[in-house]
C-alpha cells in the first residue's frame, strides 16, 4: 500500500518534469536557453520515473528488475554529451541569442 | 597524477569494475555463470580497447570520487527544482549569459568530468572548451584551458565562477590528483 | 489509485510530446529541430516505462534501453553531419 504512494508520488513528480522540460522546450526565446530544458529537466524526470518503476516492480509478482537503473545512468550519462553537442552545432551555424545576452564575446570563432 | 595502473594486466581498474556490474545489471542475475562471463569481458575489453585511447588519469581517491558523486546527485536534484521554476516564471525576466571559467584541470577526462557535471547542475550548460585543439598551429603548445558555459540566468558571474570552481573543479583535482 | 495517476500521468507525457512536436514543426533553426527529437526519444522512453507499469511486465525494459541508446547516437550523428559536413571522416 505505501510503495503504491510511492510509485504515484515518483511518477506524478516524473510526469511534472517531463512537462517542463518540453514547456521550457516550446515557450523560451532562443536556442541556448531552450537547450536547458530538455538537458535537466527531462533528466530528472526520466530518472524519477524510472525509479518509479523499479520500486512498483519489487513489489509486484514480476520481482525486482534492475535494468532501470542502467537506464538511468545511461541517460544521465548522455544528457550532457548531447546537449554540447547541440550547442556545438548551434554555435557552428551561427544562431542568434536573445538580446541583450552577456558575454557573446566569449564565444570564439571556430 | 598518474596515467599508469599498477598492473599491466588492468590498465583501467575502474572501468573494468564498471563493465562487471553492468554486464551483471544487463543480466539481472548475479549466478555464478553470469560473473564468470563478467570477469572475463571486466579484464579482456580494457586490454583489447586499451590501446585506441589516450592515456588518462586514474582515479586515485574512490572514496571522494563517490561523495563527489552524491554531492552531484543532490545537487541535480535541488538544481532541477530551481531550474523548472525559471522555466515556468516569466520569460521576460531570465538574464542569460556566455562566461569562461579558466580552468586548472589538464587533461581531457576530468574536463568532461567537470563539463558533465556543469551541464547538469545549476542553470549553466557548458558549451565549448576553448582552446580548441584543431585551432592550434602545429606544435604548439595546449597552454591555458577555458569553458565557456551558458547561463540561463546570471546574477554574479565571479560568484558563479568562484562556485563552480570551489564545488565541482576542486575536488576533482583531489580525486585525479594533478 | 494507481490506475487514475497512471492516466494522468500518461496524459502528461502525451501533451509533452505535442509541445516537442509542435517546436519540431515551427524550428526555426536545424539544431532547434534536432533537439527536439531528441527530447521526443527521451519522452517515449518515458511512454515505454509507463506502459510496461501499466501492463505489469518487466519486458519492455529492454526496448526503452534499445530506444535510448539509438536516441543518443543519431542525435550525435546528426550533430555531428551538422558541424563537418560529413559523419565519419
Amino acid at each position: 500500500m505505501i510503495s503504491e504512494w510511492v510509485v504515484s508520488i515518483l511518477l506524478l513528480f516524473g510526469g511534472t518534469f517531463i512537462l517542463i522540460g518540453s514547456l521550457g522546450l516550446l515557450k523560451l526565446p532562443d536556442f541556448f536557453m531552450r537547450l536547458h530544458g530538455p538537458t535537466k529537466a527531462t533528466t530528472l524526470g526520466m530518472a524519477s520515473m524510472l525509479i518509479a518503476a523499479m520500486v512498483y516492480f519489487a513489489n509486484s509478482k514480476t520481482g525486482l528488475s534492475v535494468k532501470e537503473i542502467l537506464i538511468t545512468i545511461f541517460l544521465l550519462i548522455t544528457a550532457p554529451i548531447s546537449g554540447y553537442m547541440l550547442i556545438k552545432s548551434a554555435i557552428h551555424h551561427k544562431l542568434k541569442p536573445k538580446e541583450g545576452t552577456k558575454g557573446l564575446d566569449n564565444i570564439e570563432d571556430d | 597524477m598518474r596515467l599508469q595502473a599498477r598492473f599491466r594486466w588492468l590498465p583501467t581498474p575502474f572501468r573494468s569494475l564498471f563493465l562487471f556490474i553492468v554486464w551483471l545489471l544487463l543480466n539481472n542475475s548475479v549466478s555464478v555463470g553470469h560473473i564468470v562471463l563478467a570477469t572475463f569481458f571486466a579484464i579482456f575489453i580494457p586490454i583489447l580497447s586499451f590501446s585506441f585511447r589516450d592515456p588518462q588519469p586514474l582515479i586515485l581517491k574512490p572514496g571522494l570520487a563517490l561523495k563527489q558523486f552524491v554531492i552531484v546527485l543532490y545537487d541535480i536534484i535541488v538544481a532541477n527544482l530551481q531550474v523548472a521554476l525559471l522555466i515556468v516564471g516569466p520569460s521576460k525576466k531570465l538574464r542569460p549569459a556566455f562566461i569562461k571559467v579558466p580552468l586548472d584541470l589538464t587533461h581531457d577526462m576530468p574536463i568532461t568530468i567537470l563539463a558533465s557535471s556543469v551541464s547538469l547542475t545549476p542553470g549553466t550548460v557548458s558549451a565549448e572548451v576553448y582552446p580548441i585543439p584543431e585551432s592550434l598551429a602545429e606544435g604548439e603548445e595546449m597552454t591555458q584551458r577555458y569553458l565557456l558555459i551558458h547561463v540561463l540566468d546570471l546574477d554574479d558571474e565571479a560568484e558563479l565562477i568562484k562556485h563552480i570552481k570551489k564545488r565541482y573543479e576542486a575536488p576533482l583535482k583531489e580525486i585525479f590528483q594533478c | 489509485m494507481l490506475d487514475t495517476v497512471l492516466l494522468i500521468v500518461f496524459a502528461m507525457i502525451g501533451l509533452s510530446l505535442l509541445l516537442n512536436l509542435w517546436r519540431l514543426i515551427i524550428g526555426p533553426s536545424i539544431p532547434d529541430r534536432v533537439l527536439a527529437l531528441d527530447t521526443m526519444y527521451i519522452n517515449v522512453i518515458a511512454l515505454i516505462v509507463l506502459y510496461s507499469i501499466s501492463m505489469g511486465t518487466g519486458l519492455y525494459f529492454e526496448a526503452a534501453l534499445l530506444i535510448a541508446m539509438l536516441g543518443f547516437v543519431s542525435t550525435v550523428a546528426v550533430c555531428k553531419y551538422l558541424l563537418r559536413g560529413d559523419i565519419i571522416e
